[in-house]
This record gives C-alpha cells, structure tokens and sequence, in this order.
C-alpha cells in the first residue's frame, strides 16, 4: 500500500460533479416551470388551490436563480476546482490528511447550506434582496463554506510543486476573493430581534428575520454592485478558469497568447468592479455615477474579448477538432456567447438603450445567452472533461454529446431570439404616446401581443433541459460502465480517434 | 477644499496610477520575451499541457520536492 505511484485524488471533485448535474437539473426544471406559467398563467396552480402558494411564479423565481447560480454553477466551480487545481499545481489531494479532511468538510457543508436554501426560500423566508435572498443563520454558515474553500485554494497552493501559478488558479483565487468581498458586504444586515420599536417592545417577528443596514439608494447601491459582481466573479470569472484550462487541455494546443492572458485579467479586474451603475440608469443614484457605470461597461468589452479572443485563436490551424469534437464544439461555442452577451451588455448599459430594454425581457434574454451558452455550456463541458480521467472510463456516447450539443444550441437560439423581440416589442409598446402624451397602450396590451413568444422561450427552455438530461444521463452511464487503463486516457482525448 | 472635493483628486490620482500601472505591466510582458529571472511567459501554457503528477513542473518549487515514482511524500 505504501509503495502505490502517487495519483492526483479525484474524490471531492467527483462529489461536487454530482450535485453540479443534480441542481442543474433541480434549478433547470423550474426555469422551465417558470417560464410556461408566463406564457400559460394558469399553471401558477399547477398543484390546486391549496398549493399554488408554492407553486406560484413568485414563490419560484428565486429559486429557480438561487439553485441555478448557487447549486449548479458553484458545484461546477468547486468540481473543476478540486480537478485542475491539483493538476496544474502537481501535487495530490492524497499528500494531504489536512486539505482531504477540509475538502469534505466543504462538500458536506455547502450540501446542508443548499438544502436549507432550498427549503426556506420554498417557505418563503427571503430578505427579498435579488441573489442575496438568505437569511441570517444561512448567511454566516455561507461564510463558513466559503473560508473552508479558500483553505483549500491556498492550501493546496501551499504544497504545490509547480512554482508559478498557472492562469486559471489566478481566477479561481479571484473568484474566492471577489465573491467573499461582495457578499459580506451586501448581507450586512441586522436581526429583527435586536429592533426595538418607537414604543419600546424589543424581539419583533421571527428570530430568523433582518433589515439591511443599509437604506434607499444606499442599499440599491450596495446591491447592485454586488449583483453585477456577482455576475462578474461567479458567471465570469470562473468559467474563464475553466477554459484556460479545459480547452486547451482537450485540443491540446498552447494558449494562443499566455501574456494576453495575463492583460485581460487585469484588465477585468480593472473595470469590472465600476460597471455596475449600469443596473440602476434612471434611477436615484447620483448621475455621475450611473454615467461612470455606462463609461466601464463599454469598456468592459476589451478585457472580456481578450480572453474570448484568446480562446479562439487558440484554436488556429486546428478548426477540423471544432468538426471532428462535440466536446470542442461546446467549448468553442462558449467562447462565442461569451462575446456575445458581452457585447450586448454594453450595448444595453448606453442610457438610450437602457431606456427601452430596463424592466423588458431584452434583459432576461442577455441572461439566458450568458449562462445558458457560455456559462451552462463550459462547465458541461468540463464535466465531459473530467469524467473519463476522474472514473477512469470513456464517455459512454458520444454521437448522444453531439445530439445535445445541436438540441440545446437550438434551445438558447429560441431562448435569445424570442425575448429580444419580445423586450423590445414591450419596450417600444410602453412608451409609445399620442400627440398629447397619452400612453398608446394599456400593460395588458403588451401581455397580450408577448404570449406568442413567451411560448417559444418556453419551448427554447425545454429543448435545453432535455440536452441537460441527455447530458446527465450520459455522464451516469460512463461512470457505470467497463474501467480502462488509464494510460490510454491520459495523453489521448477520449474524443480523438 | 471639502471632503468631495478631496475625493474627487484622489479618485483621479487613483485611476491614474492605475492606468499607469497597467500599461506598465503591457510594456513589461510584451518588451522582454523573457523577464529579468529568466521567465518566458509563453511556455507558462504548459503547466497545463504537462500536468500529470510525474511530469517535470515548468519551474519547480525544490528540487526535492519532486514526486519520487513508487513513494508517497
Ligand atoms: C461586458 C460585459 C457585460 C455588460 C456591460 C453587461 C451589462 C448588463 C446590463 C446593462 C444589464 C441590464 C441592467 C438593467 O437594465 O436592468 C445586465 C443585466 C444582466 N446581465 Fe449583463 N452584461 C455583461 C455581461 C454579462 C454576462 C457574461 C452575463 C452572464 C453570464 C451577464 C448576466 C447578467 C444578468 C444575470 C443580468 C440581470 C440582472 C438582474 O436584473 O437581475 N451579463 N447586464
Ligand atoms: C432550462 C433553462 C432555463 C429556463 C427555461 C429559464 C427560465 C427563466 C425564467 C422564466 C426566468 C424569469 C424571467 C422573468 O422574470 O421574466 C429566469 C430568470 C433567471 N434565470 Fe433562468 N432559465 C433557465 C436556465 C438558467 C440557467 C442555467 C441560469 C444560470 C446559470 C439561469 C439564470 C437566471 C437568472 C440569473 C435569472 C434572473 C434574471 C433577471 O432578474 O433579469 N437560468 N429564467
């Protein structure tokens, strides 16, 4: 037993694959629930009467947001994580007792964490604050996970081997960084418990209950600049990691350009942190500042396209893998939404344009091409990645890989497209007046001329949930089918050949 | 001068230094193909491209420190 080659220790990152694809699927099912009771409003009582308390919209949303972002993205990050972190540092989870035990100890914590998340916010216990909806108690055991994953980053940078930190390791500890800043600060809040009112009873509501300490523009500020940053350090940052990594790892091409890379993260890390005025145009945030996040969001373009740009050109004078991998495909297709929504974004941040597309479906439609293509896209990807070198197994299909690259790629094309006619339909609707200044259109006007295209985002979500489960399915079969060498995995890609 | 006042000049030499910095660092990568320890930044890819655990590391931390085949550290 002593004299066993030392191997990399795959265990916390195949914990964290699992619950990737299973609040993938949790958070994706309800997306799609969502977005058939905007379409179809009856089935906000899906269940009856009795239970159309939590199985209405609203009851719903945040769930759908919370489990998507905090359930299936955050899994994804920890999953590569706990992969390439040990890889590019060259030294083995199994070195440490420590940074195992630490490592678990995340897992099993952050797996409490999701299920208290889930069951509050289905009672509705929220703070109502966007991404940010835990309570108290939820918060601070958040902050514990959150220490225990970076005890493992710089632990595990700790006993490395490798003297320089490879460029994805600078977004994940980025990513720790930013996401510890952002979310201590906008979740300060004081317990209900501690109030006392202007009569003088103290332990008002339930003990689980808080305010913010911040108020008004304060706290619309606050929010905000933790909303767009989370975006920025959790739908961003990371999954810039992950293709640092994963892809040229799978074509087996050096990035086209390290320093480049290098530049871009400054870069991002320059600019990023200013651009979120551009949530609140219009609003009472001073003027200056809502113009400086319109300014960085512009921008914000030249930092996001030098990674994206990177990423292609890594891919120069080897365009037949793009044809011959799915796997590729999802990559190469990632790094295009990943332009995509981020030069849309900008181009909603100029006050003109913010001024037709705020409050529309514009906006959910410049989500949905950032994480269902870019974010949803990479981190399936690394999972395909991974799965043959952590279970030590060829993927079980991959013409199944290559039909849910095409289904889920013409779910996001139905999703985007739909909701930009859509936002922009509802836009021009809301401000459009006679001579005199009277509104053309009442609000159900404009619901009703939508209901067409709320049906096909419907459709769009479906397709990409089925790719989903044809993903999770897939990824269920490699880990039960016949082991082999290992040797054969690790030069060759498993999709080569 | 009052304290907007203030932090508008700081606010200013901070972006400034900034931006300094910044151009600074492009100037540095892209000069010198290799910096003053010897560094060529270019063949950093391969901390990825070569990561299994008995690969040789693009600049290893020790010598020691290099995993010996058939024992645990
Ligand atoms: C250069 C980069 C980007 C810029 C400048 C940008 C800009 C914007 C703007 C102007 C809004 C609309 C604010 C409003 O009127 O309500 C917005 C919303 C949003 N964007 Fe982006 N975006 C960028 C990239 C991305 C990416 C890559 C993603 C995801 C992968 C993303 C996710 C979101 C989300 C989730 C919201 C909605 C927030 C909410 O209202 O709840 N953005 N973005
Ligand atoms: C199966 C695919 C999905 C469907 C059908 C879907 C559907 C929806 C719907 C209907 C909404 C509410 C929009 C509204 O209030 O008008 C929504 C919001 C949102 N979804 Fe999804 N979703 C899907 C996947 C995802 C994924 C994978 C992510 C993130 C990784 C995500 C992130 C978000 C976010 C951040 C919002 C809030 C947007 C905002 O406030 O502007 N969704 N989604």
């Amino acid at each position: 037993m002593e004299n066993r080659p030392l191997e990399y220790d795959y265990t916390i990152a195949k914990m964290f694959m699992l619950t990737t694809i299973a609040f993938g699927i949790v958070g994706m099912l309800i997306g799609v629930i969502l977005a058939f009771q905007l379409a179809f409003p009856g089935l906000n009582l899906m269940l009856g009467d009795g239970l159309a308390e939590y199985t209405n919209f609203s009851r719903l949303r945040p769930l759908h947001t919370d489990a998507v972002i905090f359930g299936f993205t955050l899994s994804g990050v920890f999953a590569t994580w706990y992969y390439v972190g040990q890889r590019v540092l060259k030294v083995s989870m199994a070195e440490s007792k420590l940074l195992m035990t630490l490592g678990k100890l995340h897992f099993w914590l952050y797996l409490a964490v999701v299920v208290a998340v889930i069951v509050s916010l289905f009672a509705g216990v929220t703070t109502s604050k966007e991404y940010a909806e835990f309570e108290w108690p939820i918060d601070i055991a958040v902050v514990v996970v959150w220490v225990l994953f970076g005890m493992g980053i710089f632990g595990l940078i700790g006993i490395r081997r490798e003297k320089s930190l490879y460029i994805s390791v600078w977004y994940y500890i980025a990513t720790f960084l930013g996401i510890a800043m952002l979310y201590l600060f906008n979740n300060m809040e004081i317990p209900t418990f501690f109030a006392t009112s202007p009569s003088g009873e103290s332990g008002i509501g339930a003990w689980y209950h808080s305010v913010s300490m911040y108020a008004g523009t304060n706290d619309a500020l606050v929010q905000w600049w933790y909303g767009h940053n989370a975006v920025a350090f959790g739908f961003t940052v990371p999954i810039v990691a992950m293709i640092y990594y994963f892809l040229p790892k799978e074509s087996g091409q050096a990035i086209y350009s390290y320093k480049l890379s290098l530049l871009s993260f400054w870069g991002l890390m320059f600019v990023y942190l200013w651009a979120g005025g551009h949530h609140l145009l219009y609003s009472t945030v001073p003027d200056w500042m809502q113009t400086m996040g319109s300014i960085f969001s512009v921008i914000l373009i030249l930092p996001s396209w030098g990674s994206a740009i990177n990423m292609l050109l890594t891919m120069k004078g080897e365009w037949q893998q793009v044809a011959a991998s799915p796997l590729i495909k999802f990559m190469v297709l990632g790094s295009t939404f990943y332009m995509f929504s981020t030069l849309e974004g900008p181009i909603q941040a100029i006050k003109s344009v913010n001024a037709i597309a705020h409050f529309t479906d514009w906006i959910v439609g410049h989500v949905h091409d950032g994480v269902l293509g870019w974010v949803g896209f990479m981190i399936m990807a690394a999972l395909y990645h991974m799965a043959p070198r952590v279970f030590k197994r060829e993927i079980y299909s991959k013409s199944l890989m290559a039909a849910q690259f095409w289904i889920q790629t013409l779910g996001v094309v139905l999703y985007f497209t739909s909701m930009w006619i859509a936002g922009i339909t509802q836009g021009m609707m809301w401000r459009a007046h006679d001579e005199f200044g009277n509104l053309a259109y009442s609000f159900i006007d404009t619901v009703t001329v939508l209901h067409p295209y709320y049906a096909i985002r419907g459709v769009g979500g479906l397709l990409y949930l089925v790719g989903f489960l044809m993903f999770a399915y897939n990824i269920y079969k490699t880990m039960s089918s016949r082991p082999v060498e290992e040797r054969e995995l690790q030069n060759a890609s498993p999709m080569g050949a | 001068m009052g304290i907007a006042e203030l932090q508008a000049y700081g606010y200013f030499v901070l972006t400034f230094f900034l931006v300094v910095a910044l151009y600074g660092y492009i100037y540095h990568l892209y000069t010198k193909k290799r910096d003053a320890s010897g560094v060529d930044y270019e063949s950093y890819s391969n901390m990825a491209l070569k990561d299994d655990i008995d690969d040789t590391p693009v600049s290893a931390l020790s010598d020691e420190k290099v995993p010996v085949e058939g024992k645990k550290k």
